[in-house]
Parts: C-alpha cells; sequence; structure tokens
C-alpha cells in the first residue's frame, strides 16, 4: 500500500530525512518510533504531498506521492500534530467541510461525517463549537477529519500527545479498530504506545531508519546479551577478579552505591547463556556479601535508547523541525 | 468547481461568526454615512447661495446638485475602501497558517487555484455586502432629488468601486499568504494601500515621464473616470489585469510555501 525508497529531505546543509526504505503492507499499522527531531514528521509531511522530497520515491496505492500528488490526497487522511481545526465552526459543520475539500460528493456527505462522528464517538457533540472542546475531544475531531472520506491510508501525527491517561486508552483503542479498513501510519516518541498499537515499528534516528520489526522481533533480535544486577558488599578490586574470570562474561560495570559499602554490579553475557548461578557461587566463595542479584531483560525502551544514543554527530546538527 | 465552492463557503461562514466582519462594516457604514451627510449638506448650501447669486446677477448658473453629491461621494468612499480592507483581508491566509489548517488544505485534494479562488470571492463577496447598504442612501436621494439622480453616473461609480475593491482584495490577500502574523499582514496591507493614495496625491500636478508612468500605475487616479459616469475599457481591463496579477502571485506564494517550509 505504501513504498518507500531512498527518501531523503535535506534543508540546506541540514539532512532531515536520510535515505529512508520501508514499505507497508494494506491494513497493517505501522509506528514511526524516534527521539523529537527525528525526521518523523518530515518523512509524513512527505507522505501527504505537503512537502517534496529532495530525492527518493515514495508511492501510495501505487501513485506517486509527488508526480499524482492529486491521486494520492484523495487516498489519504492526515492527522498532523496540532490538528488542523477551525475553532468557529461547530464540529459538524467542520467534518462537512473537510468532506466536501477531499472531493466526496454531495449526497454521500452526510452519511460519511455521520459515519466518522460514530466511530470517534462525537455523536454527541456534533452541534459544538470545536473552540469549546476539550483537548480529547479536539484530538478525536482532528481523527474523525481524517477518516471522513474513508481514505485507504490514515496517517497520524503524534496522535496522542498531549492527552491525559484515559483519553490516550480512547484513542489508541480508536486507531486499532481503525486498522484493517485503512492502512495506518502513526508517529510516538512513545514506546508503549508504538509497543501496543503497531504491527510493526520503524525506529527513526537523526533522519535515518535504525530498525524495522514488529515490536517483540525487535526486543529479542536486539537483545544481543542478557544483563544481570547484583548488589554486593566488599571490595570493587577483589569483586572485579572474581567476575572476570569467571567464562562468559562479556562487560562487567561496578559502581559504588552512595553513604554505604555496597557496590552495583551490572554483569553482561551472550544472549541465551544464564551466569546468575555462577556469579552467586563465585560472589559467595570469595566471602563476599551478596544482598540481591536479578537477570534483567531488555525493554523495547532500552533498545530504543541503545539505538538512538549511540555515538555520532551531537543532536544539534539534526534538530530540525519535526 | 466544487472545491472554490467549499472553501468559498466556509470562509463565508467564517466571516459571519467573527467579530471583525461587523466592526468594519459597521464602520464603514458610519464614515460614509457621515460623509454622505457632510458632502450634501455643503452642496445645499452651495446651490443656495448659486441660487441667490443667480437671481441677484441674472446669468442662472445651473446646479446639478445629485450629480456632483454622488461624484464626491464615490470619491471619499474609495479612500475610505483602501484604509478599511485590510482588516477584511489581513487575516485570510496568515490565520490559516497559524492555526495550522494550512496543512489541511493543502494536503486535500484541492489545487492551490481553488483554494485562492474560493478565498478570494468570498473576500469579495464581504465587500460586497458591504457596499450594498451605501445604495440605501441614493434611493433615498432619488425621491427628493430635483434634478434627478444620473444613474449612469451611479451606476459606473459602484462598478468602479467594485473593480477598485477587486484589485484591492487581491493585493491584501497576497500581502496576508506571505505571513504567519496577522498583525504584520494588517499593517502592511496598510502601508502599501497608503502608499498607492499618496502616490495618487504626490502626482496630481507635475509632468514629467516618471510622473506620467506613476500616474497611469495610480491605482484611484483610474477611478476618477469611474465616478464621473464614464465606463472606459482601458480602465476596466487595468483593474482586471491588476486584480489577475494578485490571484497569480498569491497562487505562487501558496505553491512557494512547499518549498520554503524549514
Amino acid at each position: 500500500m505504501i513504498e518507500v525508497s531512498h527518501l531523503t529531505k535535506s534543508y540546506g546543509k541540514n539532512v532531515a530525512v536520510n535515505d529512508i526504505s520501508f514499505d507497508v503492507s494494506k491494513g497493517e499499522i505501522l509506528g514511526f518510533l524516534g527521539p523529537n527531531g527525528a525526521g518523523k514528521t518530515t518523512t509524513m509531511r512527505i507522505l501527504t504531498g505537503y512537502l517534496p522530497a529532495t530525492s527518493g520515491r515514495a508511492r501510495i496505492a501505487g501513485f506517486d506521492v509527488f508526480e499524482q500528488s492529486m491521486e494520492v490526497r484523495r487516498r489519504i487522511g492526515y492527522l498532523p500534530e496540532n490538528p488542523p481545526l477551525y475553532p468557529d465552526m461547530d464540529v459538524q459543520a467542520y467534518l462537512e467541510f473537510v468532506a466536501r475539500i477531499k472531493g466526496i460528493s454531495g449526497s454521500d456527505i452526510a452519511s460519511r461525517v455521520d459515519h466518522a462522528m460514530e466511530m470517534t464517538n462525537l455523536k454527541d457533540h456534533r452541534a459544538a463549537l470545536i473552540k469549546r472542546l476539550s483537548r480529547g475531544y479536539k484530538q478525536r475531531v482532528g481523527i474523525a477529519q481524517a477518516v471522513v472520506h474513508n481514505p485507504d491510508v490514515v496517517i497520524l501525527d503524534e496522535p496522542t500527545v498531549g492527552l491525559d491517561p484515559k483519553q490516550i486508552i480512547e484513542v489508541r483503542k480508536l486507531i486499532k479498530g481503525l486498522a484493517g479498513e485503512h492502512t495506518i501510519i502513526l508517529s510516538t516518541h512513545i514506546l508503549p504506545e508504538a509497543s501496543q498499537t503497531c504491527d510493526r515499528v520503524v525506529i527513526i534516528n537523526r533522519g535515518k531508519i535504525a530498525a524495522v520489526d514488529t515490536p517483540e522481533n525487535l526486543t529479542t533480535q536486539l537483545k544481543g546479551s542478557e544483563r544481570v544486577h547484583l548488589e554486593v558488599r566488599g571490595e570493587p578490586e577483589a569483586l572485579r577478579d572474581t567476575i572476570e574470570q569467571i567464562e562468559g562474561v562479556m562487560k562487567l560495570d561496578i559502581e559504588p552505591i552512595d553513604d554505604s559499602d555496597n557496590l552495583k554490579v551490572t554483569v553482561e553475557s551472550e544472549s541465551g547463556t544464564d551466569l546468575r548461578g555462577k556469579l552467586a557461587a563465585a560472589v559467595v566463595g570469595k566471602g563476599m556479601e551478596l544482598l540481591e542479584l536479578k537477570a534483567v531483560s531488555l525493554s523495547l525502551e532500552d533498545i530504543f535508547l541503545q539505538l538512538t544514543t549511540e555515538e555520532g554527530p551531537s543532536p544539534k546538527e539534526v534538530a530540525v523541525s519535526a | 468547481m466544487k472545491g472554490i465552492i467549499a472553501v468559498y463557503r466556509r470562509e463565508m461562514g467564517s466571516y459571519f461568526v467573527s467579530p471583525i466582519a461587523y466592526i468594519v462594516i459597521g464602520l464603514f457604514l458610519v464614515v460614509c454615512g457621515l460623509f454622505n451627510y457632510l458632502i450634501l449638506t455643503s452642496l445645499i448650501e452651495q446651490s443656495v447661495t448659486a441660487q441667490m447669486r443667480s437671481m441677484q446677477f441674472g446669468a442662472p448658473p445651473a446646479m446639478d446638485v445629485p450629480g456632483l453629491a454622488i461624484q464626491n461621494f464615490m470619491g471619499v468612499v474609495s479612500s475610505i475602501i483602501l484604509f478599511l480592507l485590510p482588516m477584511l483581508t489581513m487575516g485570510i491566509y496568515a490565520e490559516e497558517r497559524k492555526r495550522g489548517t494550512m496543512e489541511l488544505l493543502m494536503t486535500s485534494p484541492l489545487t492551490e487555484f481553488q483554494i485562492v479562488l474560493g478565498k478570494y470571492f468570498a473576500a469579495l463577496t464581504l465587500f460586497v455586502v458591504m457596499l450594498a447598504p451605501t445604495l440605501i442612501y441614493q434611493i433615498i436621494m432619488s425621491r427628493y432629488a430635483e434634478p434627478g439622480i444620473p444613474w449612469g453616473v451611479l451606476w459606473s461609480g459602484y462598478l468602479g468601486l467594485l473593480l477598485l475593491g477587486g484589485v484591492l482584495v487581491a493585493l491584501g490577500t497576497f500581502i496576508s499568504s506571505l505571513t504567519e502574523s496577522q498583525i504584520i499582514a494588517g499593517v502592511a496591507t496598510f502601508a502599501v494601500f497608503l502608499l498607492l493614495w499618496v502616490l495618487d496625491f504626490g502626482v496630481k500636478d507635475s509632468s514629467s515621464t516618471w510622473s506620467d508612468i506613476v500616474q497611469y500605475l495610480s491605482i484611484l487616479r483610474h477611478y476618477n473616470d469611474f465616478s464621473r459616469g464614464v465606463i472606459d475599457t482601458a480602465n476596466v481591463i487595468f483593474y482586471l489585469s491588476l486584480a489577475a496579477v494578485g490571484i497569480f502571485l498569491t497562487q505562487r506564494s501558496l505553491d512557494s510555501m512547499r518549498w520554503r517550509r524549514a
């Protein structure tokens, strides 16, 4: 449904999006995950035809987003980061206007608007002026606006930003409900959101794709190592010698815990190994006190941080508007 | 066409829910009414003196009070709209950009021309709505005028106002499309209109080649013929082409937004 290949967008010397390629199949929810300024919004704007790409191609439903922009625009619904609302209009009039400019024929407008309001639970607020709605309801109007013409592709830029937890859950449910019928791309910098709502996640950092996969696969695949946390009372030097002798230890990190003789120890080993027994035996065998020991599994959050905080140019250079 | 109508309808709706349209129209009518009153009283005074003089010295200087009243009134209105139209046009694109709704329009299957024309005609309609009530003055005058109202002058005057308004609205919307700030758009439009007005005064009496060029370009100068009851095709074409240039520039400005955006 969506094919993006070698898409690049630069503003002068700043490269906001750098050689991005990915595909989205019909009915899928794709999450765009990345820190602010990573290039999520820029990529979305290129897909919607709002911005031209510097180089590369993007096709939606077989149409080139630049050369056949009108065809593409008919087939997409787009919710920018700030919902594009007219505060002085009421909900129904606004949705009718959007339906009209999206090219819905006059006889279908009423039913399409009704359907969009039904989906987003706005029916009770149809006559309310948009400026009087709460942030959560405005966001719903924004989503209703993006689906009112029943587009093949729905692009949502940070759809849950600024909402309270209850509203976030509602909006996520709403998005999940849209999938199947529509192909969805949503961007977020919140990890649980990506892992809970999306079928696949594209992690994007400084304009480049760091990883593309399902949330589950990302977790296992990128979890290159097992990690064990220990808390030990003893001599740091002696402890280091002891643990380094254990077979399979890849990385060792020892630091004192404030206001005590206790040491916080992090041991990393190859994935699939379990060093907990050996560690416990070694520490206790040397006469040190083992206070705590636990295996840590990497969360998507760790992966995200790992992927996006690698060494590289300072973030300032790529901090183009998101 | 459907796209133009959709944009036009939304635009019209937004004019009449915001107070700005009512304020501008109200102000316009108050100022117009005031000037109409001043023009009439001074003309009537003059005609009374003229009549007395003609009785004293014999030769009767026929004075066409209704004709002069209309001519003066049209001249005044053409200046008033220079000062009021910036208030109507300043928000047309600036607001849209600031609210982020430009993003909705630009990602909808609308061409830039559809957006520009829809908005342009909505603003022009509002201008007509603003102008229409002044016809009441003329209708009232026509009932008491002696000699009768020169209707030809009246209609050509209104046609001229409409054309002049068309140019000013096109310029105003273009300036509004250049900035995100309503205030900047308003002030800049006002400054440009003021310049047009001053230009007209500055070159009135000189006669170098430059002043001829400036005179030709002066928007108000072309209006003088209309207010005297002369519809010159050259003037009509001058106004229509200026309006077209304004509309075209606005379209280019919207198009360039895609490339300028950072």
